[in-house]
């Protein structure tokens, strides 16, 4: 707020839980725009690809050309965080996947899709977050993948029952819940920082 | 300082609601097979609807309809790794209980069953899997809210692959939801009255500018142009029932749906995903239905 320009945040709008990622930067001081087309990345500092069905989501993104594009935005600057499907399309490696399911495979980590069960497994829980200080973060987990594996460029933010569920890799950040369903701005705002810097 | 494992509440409201956020700008489509299910997965949907009969043919067979039998369910939720939802009589709060036993991802309280109450819907906040409800108007969807629906769909006229009553619930729901908006706060209360909706979320929807719940539309969707209509009336999303495996060639229109759903606002790329489909299931007229044989008319 005010200290210099706001960073400029897109989110991936393409299914999936868009508008609450759309809110949640904006209150976070970020100035937020939906992205429908490979074009409209152009002037981001970051990109959000959100919740929804990751199957879904890759093959929207093979069909209207992000897979190809979204790669050499991030070798010029491009930061991206992919919440819960959007951290399985980061994924290098899917593990009990779709066989050939399309993603970016930009990040050194191996995702459990569906990795704590079903909807009737989804959960809430406290979580310490590396970077955002003592105070616990409120995790939503909906049929929530994990990261099995991280290469060794890769710092563990989370851990929850010993599984990690957030990690950053210079600038990329995927976590496995969904930090735009509560009311605790303190990762959209460590996004917009890490974009802008 | 948070205990390392710290405690997982499970069944929580935003858990339930959030679900439901998560299948936005999707489509839902109804299954019977699981050979028909991996064809709706690979066509990107967002979630299926594990059935024994879609609507067409219950409302071609006719008799009492029931809650699926498991192992058909079973065999569709392993076929596919997307949410498999199913369906309960409306008050039939045993088929719920099984449904969720069995581990589906969304329960769906359905019109197109035969109903076991005709008074009472099920009480949804016990259960700790996520319903969605079916409904006319604002009214209507406020009270399943307060049952504890955490999605609301828009009733339309199952299994006639006629859009016109999917429009009018969704026009309904949409114009009650703006005159509420613009309403003077002192009148709200006698706006609930007259809706039969719980002051506090009529207030809450007052608020919003919106229902508290994601709200996608149901009913007589059969062609990517009807979805597109529905997303552009404000759907959040679709469910297709007979629409597709009951037309010429299901995989492609599949695909159809899911494209137009995505891109609801540009007529070029609907023009471009219209082309080709084959036949569209044969349509209803609604006014040749029997009354007794509406199924949106079931629930209150």
């Amino acid at each position: 707020m005010g200290r210099r320009s706001a960073v400029r945040v897109g989110v991936l709008d393409l299914q999936g839980a868009v508008s609450e990622h759309l809110e949640a930067l904006r209150k976070a001081g970020a100035s937020a725009v939906a992205v429908r087309k490979v074009a409209d990345i152009a002037g981001l500092d970051g990109l959000i690809i959100p919740g929804g069905e990751s199957t879904t989501i890759g093959r929207l993104m093979e069909e209207y050309g992000f897979l190809e594009a979204v790669p050499g935005e991030v070798g010029r600057g491009l930061a991206v965080w992919g919440t819960c499907a959007g951290l399985i399309v980061l994924a290098r490696d899917i593990i009990d996947g779709v066989a050939g399911q399309p993603r970016l495979g930009l990040m050194d980590i191996s995702a459990v899709r569906n990795g704590f069960g079903r909807q009737v497994d989804s959960f809430e829980a406290d979580l310490e977050v590396k970077g955002l200080g003592p105070r616990p973060f409120r995790g939503v987990f909906i049929r929530a993948p994990y990261v099995a594996e991280a290469g060794p460029g890769v710092d563990v933010l989370a851990e929850f029952d010993g599984r990690v569920v957030a990690a950053r890799q210079g600038r990329l950040l995927a976590t496995a819940f969904h930090p735009e369903l509560g009311d605790d701005r303190r990762l959209h705002r460590y996004f917009a920082e890490m974009a802008g810097g | 300082m948070a205990p390392r494992t710290a405690k997982a509440e499970k069944g929580t409201w935003r858990v339930k609601k959030g679900l439901a956020e998560m299948l936005k700008g999707g489509v839902i489509m109804d299954v019977t097979t699981p050979e028909q299910a991996r064809i709706a997965e690979e066509a990107g949907a967002v979630a299926v609807m594990a059935l024994e009969r879609v609507p067409a043919d219950i409302r071609s067979a006719g008799g009492v309809a029931r809650m699926a039998d498991p192992t058909v369910i079973l065999k569709i939720m392993e076929a596919v790794t997307i949410p498999v939802m199913a369906k309960a009589r409306i008050g039939h709060f045993v088929e719920a209980q099984i449904l969720e036993a069995l581990g589906v991802d969304y329960i769906d309280e359905s019109e197109v069953l035969t109903p076991a109450d005709e008074e009472h819907h099920i009480d949804k906040r016990r259960f700790t899997v996520p319903f969605v409800c079916g409904a006319r108007n604002l009214g209507e969807a406020l009270r399943r809210i307060a049952e504890g629906a955490a999605m609301i769909r828009t009733k339309g006229e199952p299994g006639t692959g006629n859009v016109v009553e999917a429009v009018r619930h969704m026009r309904a729901m949409m114009s009650e939801i703006r005159k509420l908006v613009t309403m003077s706060e002192d009148e709200v209360a006698a706006e609930a009255k007259k809706l039969g909706a719980p002051l506090e979320l009529v207030r809450e929807v007052k608020k919003l500018g919106r229902l508290p719940v994601v709200n996608f539309s149901a009913g007589g969707i059969a062609t990517p142009a009807d979805a597109a209509l529905m997303m552009q009336l404000g759907a959040d999303g679709i469910f297709v029932g007979s629409g597709i495996f009951k037309s010429g060639n299901p995989a492609a229109r599949a695909r159809a749906i899911v494209r137009a759903t995505t891109h609801y606002n540009e007529p070029e790329v609907l023009a471009e995903v219209s082309k080709d489909l084959g036949e569209a299931m044969p349509g209803l007229e609604i006014a040749t239905i029997k009354p007794e044989e509406r199924m949106q008319d079931r629930g209150w």
